[in-house]
């Protein structure tokens, strides 16, 4: 089950705690992958961590010139793309009454319009290739809301709606669209917490505990296999039960 | 036949896969060659490749046949 022998992935924000880990997790079921992110020198690590053949393609998410060619070389490195995984994304929180329109714009580019972007260049190659597998990281506060949140709550049910849209227009391709919402997963977005919020946080959470972002990868793993070809327009929650949607 | 012509067919052959003597001037993507409207994009986004046009999305609406494609290309291409 959920082997991805001989097919390729592109992962954005790769060299982050959650697309890390959803880039191991790919590879391992057998995919190749390529690693993008804006730090080359963390896309490295990660690539030496998973071993064997990974590929690095930097790219900044804010520049759109920069996003348009990241699939046309994403196809040149991998030969094909059969799976593109939308993670990339930016916080910049601030009461929607002291928000400065450059923080705005800024989460609303590089987390909904560079996805856009992405899966507009990538629907080309899988219409022709009549396969395809589009998942992209949304978050349990694109459902729920967050106070401080306005743009990224805004910029992640953006991603939602938009993959609903994409579901319909693709589907009679075998491509498949869906999104993953994570709820609180242990990572660099988190870290900076104080702990006390954290504490209030995990309170709420019936498993009790933060999210790994395996736990994310997992869920990514299945959207992307072969057996969730009948699965499409869907979000798929893993939030260890903090919101039951 | 133009070469315009020539071209255009055989974009039409290998994205729609369907058999050459079909293609016609007169036929029709939709009714005549089983397009859908994701094909018709994917054909005009071809002939765009190919001829180095640009088919604005209110003319390529009224692209239907074989023809009409032909037709704008040829007065169209640079």
């Amino acid at each position: 089950m959920f082997d991805l022998s001989g097919m390729t992935a592109l992962v954005t924000g790769a060299s982050g705690g959650i697309g890390s880990a959803i880039a191991r997790a790919l590879s391992a079921q057998g995919a190749r992958v390529a690693l993008s992110g804006t730090r080359e020198e963390a896309l490295r690590k990660v690539a030496e961590e998973i071993g064997g053949d990974v590929v690095i393609l930097p790219c900044d998410l804010s520049d759109p010139a920069a996003v348009d060619g990241l699939v046309p070389r994403a196809v040149e490195a991998l030969g094909k793309l059969d799976i593109l995984v939308n993670n990339a994304g930016v916080t910049r929180d601030n009461l929607a009454m002291r928000m400065k329109d450059e923080e705005w714009d800024q989460v609303i580019s590089v987390n909904l319009e560079a996805a856009f972007r992405l899966v507009r260049a990538a629907a080309k190659p899988m219409m022709k290739a009549r396969f395809g597998r589009v998942v992209s990281i949304t978050s349990v506060v694109g459902t729920t809301g967050n106070p401080g949140q306005a743009n990224y709550a805004a910029s992640k049910a953006g991603l939602v709606g938009m993959s609903k849209a994409l579901a319909q227009e693709l589907a009679s391709r075998n491509i498949t669209v869906n999104c993953v919402a994570p709820g609180f997963i242990a990572s660099a977005m988190t870290d900076v917490l104080p702990d006390a919020q954290k504490e209030a946080l995990t309170a709420r959470i019936p498993a009790g505990k933060l999210g790994e972002g395996a736990d994310i990868a997992a869920a990514v793993v299945y959207l992307a296999s072969r057996e969730a070809s009948y699965v499409t327009g869907q979000t798929l929650h893993v939030n260890g039960g903090m919101a039951m949607i | 036949m133009s070469e315009t012509a020539e071209r255009v067919k055989k974009i039409v052959v290998e994205h729609l896969g369907v058999e050459a003597e079909k293609v016609t001037e007169e036929a029709s993507f939709i009714d005549d060659l089983g397009a859908d409207s994701l094909d018709i994009v994917e054909l005009v986004m071809a002939f765009e490749e190919e001829f180095g046009v640009e088919i604005p999305d209110d003319a390529a609406e009224k692209i239907a046949t074989v023809k009409d494609a032909i037709t704008y290309i040829e007065t169209n291409k640079g």
